[in-house]
């Protein structure tokens, strides 16, 4: 249907995509399976006609053809659906699918574009209010009006970026469907992810990409996770769960029905025991009141009931110096604004927690910058660089090196590996198990559900700001987790 | 006329007074819709009104006038959108430098003719039957016809923005140009277009105000502010063009209190302080409107203020 034939594509420094070929059949599921920077994204932007290739050409339906922007692409049936979505959330569903559509009349009526949600809805079971606002939508609602935008354009051959980040495991069982009734109702699907159970579960055929080149194609059927995991990283790597070795102590982190608002989350009335020598997972779906949660506990907002007592010290409504001095370190979800000061060197950065005198000793400050960057392996040009510059892994590892260098009690760590490739993932986890190995004790607060049950040892599971379950990590099952986290267990 | 009650006068002549309001505002709204801030609104209408002060007294001819001075307003405009758009200037600090140049300016050219006259000008236009209607006939409906044009313009504004296929995509651009663009529209061209648009409105605000309201040309006394206080009505009016009718008004009142109050000898306020009237109430409006969670940013484009620049790697 639609074919890559020896693309090439640079960038400024990068060789982005290597003598890259692929093609995808009508009614064919095919997964494209990397790490970040592997060249995935290159690769399906050039299929869609937002970048065009050095070298190399597309084909659709054997025909070779030039494509000049997405627009273009989309007019020959290739549809993309970003992992950003590209959606106004002020508009309604039907608005957001009017939009740039020259099919429609200057003046705007929406009830044909309507009928055409619901109909296309129907057929790939992908329903969705067409006038309901996308602000009010839920993210995988959202979701779905991006696949049906693509499909309402007439789109043959679907392209989903990393479709499964944002969903619950309900919800990515639902997309899947969909999935297999677009493949089975003659549409091509090409799957992007880096997550290897899922790209088992659903493609027919998969082509991974390491470093910009092809480094294998292969049908499902005749390959394993173990496999791609290798030729995905290029050497062996070990992501099985971690648990405490050693029996857990005395409790570090107490929290007593901690009710707290900070931007857009909210948390009421959760009670949460981390013991020393402990990892403990909050499970849930991003927006659920985990930044609340974090930020109590971390006396970044002042909780309006409830006690936090961190090593036997009460820092309830303490505010953050409490809470740190107390033995707290916190490692937020948004590294480059609320971890990290984006303009300021890695010294400086690394400074921001220190008791200073009034005047800066910048030698020394360098001199240890130096050291956290040797310790920690983190690629930069030098220690005076500002972590804007660094890539998503190195930013994640000096935000560490910083917290770490505290010797923290109690560590929470929100969503630390997310958006990582899976040598800086394997980095950032076993410096997680080396301090519960130490006996501290770990908050560990992902949407990744997979992450939360390799290492914690217990887990809570979090809903619209409540606790609402709590299980052992060896064991927890994905269903009545995932069941918690969309909130139909009480 | 005689027999009408100051009160009717007053309503009459707070229409007048808020029409030049509706039309900058009106621009204002276009303008922030697309999502570039204008501060240069001001510049714009006083460059309005000292080119339709020229046109008019030169041709004789106050329609001549009047779109000179929009044209004069859309040019001004035109090197902000330059500014804000291609070359991605702070829109603040660029709106300001071109209020201040258009200030600058309009004074220049305006310097032989301090103190004149207007010669020709628009009469009122009693639409028939309406007018007759006790109380808001003479209030609503014996007006010039660039009243009546201000109506039209909220009207088709409004129905621009929520009813077709352009006033959606502009509404896209404001609130999320890397949406716009992903789905193929140019951004860039939207808001230059907008923008435009926007200082022809202001610069017909400045025309009306010469036209009707100062016909005599004096640097300082023209336009007295209200470019300010039309920008202050985007706000209040959350960016909505039929709103900005009702503001304009509630905004003529305030301005005509004080000729009112005098004209029936209530001396108890001293008259500076109603003169002062309009602008503490922008004040008021804009702190109660920011103060309140719910109202602050109600309806504000999430993308304004901020320039597009495509993401690409």
């Amino acid at each position: 249907m639609i074919a890559a034939r020896h693309i090439s594509k640079s960038f400024p420094g990068v060789l982005a995509n290597q003598d890259v070929s692929f093609d995808v059949a009508p009614g064919e599921v095919h997964s494209l399976l990397g790490e970040n920077g592997a060249g995935k994204s290159t690769l399906a932007a050039i299929l869609t006609g937002l970048y065009q290739p050095d070298a190399g050409h597309v084909e659709i339906d054997g025909v070779r053809v030039s494509l000049k922007s997405p627009r273009h692409g989309l007019a020959l049936g290739i549809g993309m659906v970003h992992q950003h979505f590209r959606l106004v959330s002020q508009f309604t569903v039907a608005e957001n699918i009017s939009l740039g559509d020259r099919k429609q009349n200057w003046i705007l009526s929406t009830k044909k574009v309507e009928e055409a949600v619901r109909e296309i809805g129907e057929r790939y079971g992908l329903p969705v209010d067409p006038r309901a606002r996308i602000n009010e939508l839920t993210v995988g609602e959202q979701q779905r009006v991006e696949i049906i935008k693509t499909l309402y354009r007439g789109a043959q051959v679907l392209l989903l970026d990393e479709p499964t980040s944002v969903l619950t495991p309900q919800e990515v069982t639902t997309l899947f469907d969909s999935v297999r009734t677009l493949a089975s109702e003659g549409k091509s699907v090409i799957f992007i992810s880096h997550k290897l159970g899922e790209v088992m579960d659903i493609s027919d055929r998969v082509t991974v990409m390491r470093d910009g080149k092809v480094v294998g194609n292969t049908s499902v059927t005749d390959t394993s996770r173990e496999a791609l995991a290798r030729m995905m990283v290029g050497r062996d790597v070990d992501l099985s769960a971690i648990r405490a070795t050693k029996p857990t102590g005395t409790p570090l982190l107490e929290v007593r029905g901690l009710t707290a608002k900070s931007a857009r989350s909210q948390v009421s009335d959760a009670s949460i025991v981390v013991k020393a020598g402990e990892i403990v997972g909050i499970a849930g779906v991003s927006g659920n009141g985990q930044r609340a949660l974090a930020e109590g506990i971390a006396g970044l907002t002042p909780p309006v009931g409830g006690h936090i007592t961190i090593c036997g010290i009460d820092v309830t409504g303490k505010g953050s110096v409490a809470a740190r001095k107390a033995g707290l370190s916190y490692v937020p979800e948004d590294r480059n604004g609320t971890g990290l000061a984006p303009s300021l060197s890695i010294s400086e950065n690394m400074l921001l927690t220190e008791d200073l005198p009034f005047l800066v000793n910048h030698k020394s400050a360098v001199a240890k910058a130096e050291e956290a960057i040797g310790a920690y392996s983190i690629k930069t040009p030098g220690a005076s660089t500002p972590t804007r510059m660094l890539s998503g892994g190195n930013v994640q590892k000096v935000l560490l090196a910083r917290e770490l260098g505290h010797d923290p009690q109690v560590l929470i760590v929100a969503s630390p590996t997310w958006g990582l490739d899976v040598g800086a993932v394997e980095f950032v986890r076993s410096k997680l198990n080396e301090l519960r190995n130490q006996g501290r004790a770990i908050l560990l607060i992902s949407e990744d559900l997979d992450e939360v049950r390799a290492l914690s040892d217990r887990i809570y599971v979090i809903f619209e700001g409540k606790i609402v379950m709590e299980c052992a990590g060896e064991g927890a099952d994905v269903t009545t987790l995932g069941l918690a986290m969309a909130g139909a267990s009480a | 006329m005689t027999q009408e009650s100051v009160l009717v006068l007053t309503l009459a002549a707070a229409i007048g007074t808020g029409t030049p309001l509706i039309f900058a505002a009106i621009g204002g709204v276009i303008s922030e819709r697309a999502g570039v801030i204008n501060l240069g609104m001001e510049g714009m209408m006083l460059i309005g009104a000292v080119t339709t002060f020229l046109v008019d007294n030169k041709t004789g001819s106050p329609v001549a006038g009047f779109i000179a001075g929009g044209v004069a307003g859309a040019l001004l405009a035109l090197i902000h959108a330059t500014l804000a758009i291609s070359l991605r200037a702070n829109q603040i600090v660029c709106g300001l430098a071109l209020t201040i140049f258009g200030t600058g300016l309009a004074s220049f050219i305006g310097k032989p003719i301090e103190g004149q006259g207007l010669t020709k000008s628009f009469g009122s236009l009693h639409i028939p039957a309406l007018s007759s209607i006790p109380g808001v006939g003479p209030i609503l409906f014996k007006q010039d016809v660039l009243v009546y044009l201000s109506w039209f313009v909220a009207l088709i504004a409004s129905l621009y923005l929520n009813r077709t296929r352009t006033g959606l995509s502009l509404r896209a651009v404001g609130e999320n140009p890397a949406t716009a663009d992903a789905m193929g529209l140019s951004v860039v061209r939207m808001r230059y277009a907008h923008v435009v648009a926007g200082g022809l409105l202001a610069g017909f605000g400045g025309s009306y105000v010469i036209l009707r309201i100062v016909p005599a040309w004096s640097q300082a006394g023209t336009t007295n502010g209200i470019g300010w206080i039309a920008l202050a009505l985007v706000v209040f009016a959350s960016w909505r063009p039929l709103r900005v009718i009702l503001g304009a008004y509630l905004f003529g009142v305030a301005l005509q209190a004080n000729f009112a109050l005098q004209a029936k000898g209530i001396t108890v306020i001293p008259a500076e302080f109603l003169a002062m009237l309009p602008y503490l109430l922008t004040v008021v409006i804009l702190v109660v409107l920011t103060a309140n969670r719910r109202t602050r940013g109600a309806g504000a484009p999430a993308a304004l203020g901020l320039p597009f620049v495509r993401d690409e790697r």
